[in-house]
C-alpha cells in the first residue's frame, strides 16, 4: 500500500515540476485593457509586489497589496507609460520570501514594490542585490534592509518610502520636550519586533540626550495580550506621557487596559499606531487624546489624499491605513523615475537598476504622495520627508 | 542471510534514489530547464527532506512525538552563523565554513538534544509531546533575546541588548535578538543539500539497522516485553533523540547559510508541525515516504501561487484529503482494490521490502 | 497591592484558559485526540460574536447564543466530515488532520473577514470595581470570566457524574470496545463531545475577545496553544485538572510577566510546566496509568 502511494507521488512531484518548468516558456498575458502605446513613456512595464497577505503579518502586505493597486488601475486609466502588476504572497517568512521573488522574476519582473515586512525584505534584497534588480520597500524600516555581508549600504538597490525607526525614534523623543507633553515618561515596546525595538533603542537614546526622564521602560512579544502589568508598572512610576513605538492593535489594547484602571497620561505613538480609529468596532473615545506621529492621515483633507481614501474605500470596503498609502506612493515613485529614465518593456531588470538607482539618487527626483510632499532620496536609500504630528479629538485626527 | 541482504538492497536503492534524482536535477539546472522558482526551491527542499528524515527516527521508529524539532533546528542555525561569521576573515573556502559550521551546529545542537533529551524521555505520549513543545518555545525564546557580536577580540555575548559590546574596529554584530542574524553570507548550495541528505541517510538507516536501532524498534513495539530482555528503553530512545538532534542542528545550519537573514521566529511550533506533517505523511518509519512527501509538500504552495488568494486554503484541503485517503479504511480498501488488479498484472521483478522499515505502528 | 492586582489579572487570563482547556480536556478525554483546531473554533467563536453585534445589532446575550449554536454546528461537522472516517487510524494521523482544520478555519477566516483585525467591543456591562481607596482594580470581565469558569467546571463535572450522556462518555473514555458492547452508540458518544467542546470554545471566544478585544483569522492560535499546555499542565483528560492548570498557567503568566521578565516570560510558563510534569509526570490531577502486559 505504502509503496503503491509512494509511486502516484513521484509521479505527481514529476508532473508538478514539469509544470512548473513549463510554465516558464508561456508568454506573459499582455495587459488586456491596455491602450495602445503612446508617444511619450509607451509600453508597459512589470511592477511585481511582495508581502504577506496570509498569515498572522497579513494584514500589512494585503493593505499595500490593494493601496498599490489603486495606484495601477489610476496610472493605466491614464495612458502613457503602462504597468503591470503583480503581487505575491510571502507570508511574513524569508524563505517564502525569496521564493515568492523568485516566481516573480519568471513572470519577468523589471522592478520590485517591497518587501513589506523587515526580515523577509533583508533576505530578498541578498538576491535582487546579486541579480541586479531594483526594489522600493514601501514600510520595511530598519536601517537594516540594506546591511549586507560588508555591513550597513552593501545593497545599493534597496530603497525605502518609509521613515527609518531610528529617525522616528529621534523625531518623537524631540517632540515630546519641544512641546512640552510631560516629565515622565513610560515606554511600551515591543521587544520581539525589530521596527519596535528600533524606534525605542534611538528615542531611550536621544531622551537621555535631552534630560528626559524615562521612570518606566516595558516590553511585551508578539504573543502577549494582557497588558495589565505593562500599564500598572507605567501608572504606579508616574508617567505623564506614555511612548508607544508599536503597531496599533497591541495599542488597542493597551489603551483600553489603561482606561479600565483609570489612568489617563498622554499617549504618544509613531506611524504604527495609524489604523487604530479605523479598526473595526474600535471605541474611538479610548484613543481621545492620543498623539502620533504619521506622515499619513486618512482625514486629511487634501485632494490627492481625499482621492485615494475614496477609491480605496469603494474598492476594499476599508479605510486605507498607512501600509496602503505606502503602497500607492511606491508605484507612484516607481512610475515617476521609470519615466524619468527612459524604462519601457524592453529594458532588462539590470539596466532598469542601474538607471533607478542613478534617478532616485540623482538628487533632483522628487515625489508627491498621500505620504508627504517633495520625497527625495539619498544615496543610502533613505527618505527625506516631513511627519505630521496629530491628535486624535472626536474620533478624528487632527493636525498639532 | 537473506533478510540482511534485502534490507542492503532498500539502504543501497534509496541512496540511488536520491543520487539518481539528484543528476537529474542538476542536468535540468545546468541545461538552463528549472524555472527561478523551483531553483530557489532546491536548497530548502533538501533541508526539510534531511529534518523528515531525522524526526521519522524519533516520530517513526522510535515512537515519540516530537513538537520540538524545529528547536533543535534553531540551536543549529544560530550556532552555525556565529561560528561562519567567525570565521569569515580567516582565509577559507566558502565550502570548508560551511561544513565546519554545519557540524558545530549538529554538535551543539546534540547537546541540547541531550541535556533536553535525558528529563524528557521519563515521559510518555503526549506528555512527552507536550514537553518537547515547550523546550522548541524555550528555544526559541532565548535566541529571541540573544545579542552576539564578533569582532578581532573574539566573540561576545549578552542576553540584553547589543549596546554594551564595544566592539574593536571592524567588529559586527552577528546576531541582534529579535532581529536575529543578518548579513549572513550565503554559502549554502544545492550539491551540499544532497550531501547531507545522504549524511543523513546514511546515519539514520546505520542506527535502524544496528543493535540498537533494533532495541529501539523492539522497545517502541511493546515497552514492558523489551525491558524485561533487558533493553535499556531510556537509552535507546535517548540515543535516537539526540542522533536526530545532531542531524536536525546541521540542517538548520545549511539552512540558515542559504538566507542571507534568519530569525528565531522562523523556528517556532509551526514549523516543527511542518516536519511533523512530512514524517505522517510519508508514513511513520517510511525514510523514503518522507522524503517524497518533504520534497512534495515544500514544493506544493509555490506551485499554487497561481490560485493566489486560495492558496493556502487549498494547501489545507489537500492535506486534509491525503490524510483521509491515506487512513480511512473505507478509501483505502478502495484503491488498494484497484491498485492490486494494475499490480497483479504488471508484477514488478524486485519489489523492494513490502511495507517499509518499521512500519509497524501504521 | 500590586500583588493583588497581578493575581485578580492571573486569575481573569487563567479563567480564559481554564475554558479552553475543558474543551480541549473533553475531547481528548473522550476521543482520545488532540484537537489542534480547537483554538480556531474560538476564533470562529468570535467572530460570530462580533458579526451579531456589530453588522445585526443583536444584544450581546444573543450574539454569545447564535456563536455557540454555530460552533456546534461547526464542531459536529468537522468531527464528521474529517475525524470520524479516521476512527481507528493511528493518532498521529488524526492530530495531523486537526492541524489540516486548524489551517483551513484560519485561512477561510481570512477570506471571509479580511486581514484587517477588528476590535471587539465587550459583552460585559459592568463598570470596572474599584477597591481600597481606588488602589485595587477588578474589571467586570474578570469577574465574568471567573465566574463563568466556575460555572462551566461544575456543570461539567455534574454533567458527566449525573447524566446518561456523561456516564456513556465515561464509559467511551474508559473502554471503548466495552462501550460498545454495552450498547453505547460511540459515534453519537464523540458527536456530543465535539458538540459541547466546540459551545465551549465559543463561550471562551467571546471572554478572550471581551478582556484582550482585538479579533483577527491568527487569534484562536496561541490560546490554543496556552490551553493544551494547561490541560496536560492539569492532567489531561481531567475536568478539574483543566480549570486548576488553567488558572495556574493564568497565575504563573501574570507574575512572570510583572516580576522576572517580560521578554522571558513564554519562557518562564514552559519550564515550570517542564518542572511539574518531571515531578508528576501525568500532571497535577491526572490519572496514573497502570500498565498491562
Amino acid at each position: 500500500m505504502k509503496k503503491v502511494i509512494s509511486i502516484l507521488l513521484v509521479v505527481l512531484l514529476m508532473a508538478a515540476v514539469f509544470t512548473a518548468c513549463g510554465s516558464k516558456d508561456a508568454a506573459p498575458a499582455p495587459a488586456s485593457n491596455a491602450p495602445a502605446a503612446s508617444d511619450s513613456g509607451s509600453g508597459t512595464i512589470k511592477i511585481g509586489g511582495i508581502g504577506p497577505t496570509t498569515g498572522a503579518a497579513a494584514v500589512y502586505g494585503t493593505a499595500v497589496k490593494n493601496g498599490a493597486q489603486i495606484a495601477v488601475d489610476e496610472i493605466n486609466a491614464m495612458g502613457g507609460l503602462q504597468i503591470e502588476y503583480k503581487f505575491q504572497d510571502d507570508e511574513h517568512d524569508a524563505e517564502k520570501s525569496v521564493n515568492a521573488y523568485n516566481a516573480l522574476k519568471d513572470w519577468g519582473v523589471q522592478m520590485i514594490c517591497g518587501t513589506v515586512t523587515t526580515t523577509p525584505c533583508i533576505a530578498v534584497a541578498a538576491e535582487a542585490n546579486s541579480d541586479r534588480v531594483f526594489m522600493l520597500t514601501p514600510s520595511a524600516s530598519s536601517p537594516l534592509v540594506n546591511h549586507g555581508e560588508n555591513g550597513a549600504y552593501d545593497y545599493d538597490n534597496v530603497f525605502q518610502l518609509c521613515f527609518t525607526d531610528p529617525d522616528q525614534g529621534l523625531a518623537s523623543a524631540q517632540y515630546i520636550v519641544d512641546h512640552d507633553l510631560g516629565k515622565k515618561v513610560a515606554i511600551i515596546y515591543n521587544n520581539a519586533d525589530a521596527y519596535s525595538t528600533g524606534i525605542y533603542q534611538t528615542f531611550k537614546a536621544k531622551a537621555a540626550e535631552l534630560n528626559l526622564e524615562v521612570v518606566s521602560t516595558t516590553t511585551f512579544t508578539d504573543d502577549t495580550t494582557d497588558f495589565s502589568v505593562q500599564v500598572a508598572d507605567a501608572q504606579s512610576n508616574g508617567a505623564d506621557v506614555v511612548f508607544l513605538p508599536i503597531y496599533y492593535e497591541p495599542a488597542a489594547l493597551i489603551l483600553r487596559q489603561a482606561k479600565s484602571i483609570g489612568y489617563a497620561p498622554v499617549f504618544f505613538g509613531v506611524d504604527g499606531m495609524d489604523g487604530i480609529l479605523t479598526l473595526e468596532g474600535f471605541d474611538a473615545s479610548l484613543a481621545e487624546g492620543v498623539m502620533l506621529l504619521t506622515p499619513f492621515s486618512a482625514d486629511a483633507k487634501d485632494e490627492r489624499t481625499a482621492s485615494f481614501v475614496k477609491k480605496y474605500t469603494e474598492a476594499f470596503g476599508e479605510t486605507p491605513n498607512q501600509f496602503a498609502a505606502d503602497g500607492y506612493d511606491v508605484i507612484y515613485a516607481l512610475w515617476n523615475a521609470a519615466k524619468a529614465a527612459g524604462i519601457n518593456d524592453k529594458t532588462s531588470a539590470a539596466d532598469a537598476c542601474e538607471k533607478l538607482i542613478a534617478t532616485f539618487s540623482g538628487g533632483s527626483f522628487s515625489v508627491d504622495g498621500v505620504t508627504g510632499a517633495g520625497m527625495k532620496w539619498s544615496k543610502e536609500g533613505t527618505v527625506t520627508k516631513a511627519p505630521k504630528a496629530v491628535v486624535i479629538q472626536n474620533g478624528v485626527y487632527v493636525g498639532f | 542471510m537473506k533478510k540482511l541482504s534485502k534490507n542492503t538492497v532498500y539502504n543501497l536503492s534509496t541512496y540511488g534514489i536520491v543520487i539518481v534524482a539528484y543528476l537529474i536535477v542538476q542536468g535540468i539546472v545546468l541545461a538552463g530547464g528549472l524555472s527561478n522558482q523551483i531553483r530557489g526551491q532546491l536548497v530548502p527542499i533538501c533541508v526539510y527532506i534531511s529534518l523528515a528524515i531525522s524526526l521519522n527516527l524519533v516520530s517513526g521508529v522510535s515512537g515519540e512525538l516530537s513538537l520540538g524539532h524545529a528547536g533543535f533546528m534553531s540551536v543549529g542555525a544560530f550556532s552555525g552563523v556565529i561560528v561562519a561569521a567567525a570565521l569569515r576573515d580567516s582565509g577559507m573556502g566558502g565550502v570548508p565554513i560551511l561544513i565546519i559550521s554545519m557540524i558545530v551546529g549538529g554538535v551543539i545542537s546534540g547537546i541540547a538534544g541531550l541535556i533536553i533529551g535525558i528529563p524528557v524521555l521519563r515521559l510518555r505520549g503526549d506528555y512527552l509531546a507536550i514537553v518537547t513543545l515547550a523546550f522548541g518555545e524555550i528555544i526559541k525564546n532565548i535566541i529571541n533575546n540573544l545579542y552576539v557580536a564578533v569582532d578581532a577580540r573574539g566573540l561576545h555575548f549578552s542576553m540584553t541588548s547589543a549596546d554594551g559590546f564595544n566592539l574593536s574596529e571592524g567588529g559586527r554584530v552577528v546576531i541582534n535578538g529579535p532581529m536575529g542574524a543578518t548579513g549572513i553570507t550565503k554559502l549554502a548550495s544545492f550539491t551540499m543539500g544532497v550531501v547531507l541528505i545522504i549524511f543523513t541517510l546514511f546515519v539514520v538507516l546505520g542506527t535502524i539497522n544496528s543493535r540498537h536501532g533494533r532495541a529501539i524498534m523492539a522497545a517502541r513495539d511493546n515497552r514492558i516485553a523489551a525491558d524485561s530482555v533487558g533493553i535499556s528503553v531510556t537509552r535507546c530512545k535517548l540515543l535516537a533523540f539526540t542522533v536526530a538532534a545532531v542531524l536536525a542542528g546541521m540542517a538548520g545550519a545549511l539552512y540558515a547559510m542559504n538566507y542571507s537573514t534568519v530569525a528565531a521566529k522562523k523556528f517556532d511550533f509551526n514549523t516543527s508541525i511542518l516536519i511533523l506533517v512530512f514524517v505522517v505523511l510519508g508514513g511513520m518509519g517510511n525514510i523514503r515516504g518522507s522524503i517524497i512527501a518533504a520534497a512534495i509538500l515544500t514544493l506544493l504552495p509555490e506551485l499554487l501561487r497561481s490560485v493566489a488568494d486560495y492558496r493556502m486554503l487549498v494547501y489545507a484541503i489537500v492535506l486534509i484529503l491525503v490524510m483521509l485517503a491515506r487512513n480511512s479504511t473505507v478509501l483505502k480498501n478502495y484503491i488498494n482494490n484497484v491498485v492490486n488488479g494494475i499490480v497483479s498484472r504488471i508484477k514488478a521483478p524486485f519489489s523492494g521490502r513490502n511495507g517499509g522499515k518499521g512500519g509497524a505502528s501504521e | 497591592m500590586s500583588v493583588l492586582n497581578n493575581l485578580i489579572g492571573g486569575l481573569s487570563l487563567g479563567s480564559v484558559y481554564a475554558i479552553i482547556a475543558l474543551g480541549y480536556t473533553m475531547v481528548y478525554g473522550i476521543a482520545k485526540m488532540l484537537n489542534f483546531a480547537h483554538g480556531d473554533v474560538i476564533m470562529i467563536g468570535g467572530y460570530m460574536c462580533f458579526c451579531a453585534m456589530q453588522y445585526l445589532g443583536l444584544p450581546p446575550v444573543v450574539g454569545i447564543l447564535i456563536a455557540m449554536v454555530v460552533c456546534t454546528v461547526l464542531g459536529v461537522l468537522i468531527e464528521s466530515l474529517a475525524y470520524r472516517p479516521l476512527r481507528g487510524a493511528p493518532s498521529l494521523a488524526v492530530l495531523i488532520t486537526a492541524i489540516g482544520v486548524s489551517y483551513y478555519l484560519q485561512n477561510a477566516a481570512l477570506l471571509i473577514w479580511s486581514s484587517n483585525p477588528k476590535s471587539f467591543t465587550s459583552v460585559v456591562a459592568l463598570e470596572p470595581i474599584q477597591l481600597a481607596a481606588g488602589r485595587l482594580t477588578v474589571t467586570g470581565e474578570a469577574i465574568v470570566t471567573i465566574i463563568a469558569a466556575v460555572v462551566i467546571m461544575t456543570a461539567l463535572t455534574i454533567f458527566t457524574s449525573r447524566t446518561k450522556m456523561g456516564k456513556a462518555m465515561r464509559a467511551v473514555s474508559e473502554d471503548r470496545g466495552a462501550a460498545q458492547l454495552m450498547g453505547i452508540n460511540i459515534n453519537r458518544t464523540i458527536s456530543m463531545t465535539f458538540a459541547i467542546g466546540a459551545a465551549l470554545a465559543a463561550i471562551a471566544g467571546v471572554l478572550y475577545c471581551s478582556a484582550y478585544p482585538t479579533l483577527s483569522p491568527t487569534t484562536g492560535s496561541l490560546p490554543g496553544i496556552k490551553a493544551f499546555t494547561a490541560a496536560v499542565f492539569g492532567g489531561i483528560g481531567s475536568i478539574p485538572g483543566a480549570m486548576l492548570g488553567g488558572i495556574l498557567l493564568g497565575i504563573i503568566e501574570i507574575f512572570s510577566n510583572a516580576y522576572i521578565s517580560t521578554q522571558l516570560s513564554d519562557a518562564i510558563v514552559f519550564a515550570v510546566l517542564i518542572i511539574v510534569l518531571l515531578i508528576k509526570p501525568t500532571g497535577l490531577l491526572g490519572k496514573k496509568i497502570r500498565e498491562k502486559v
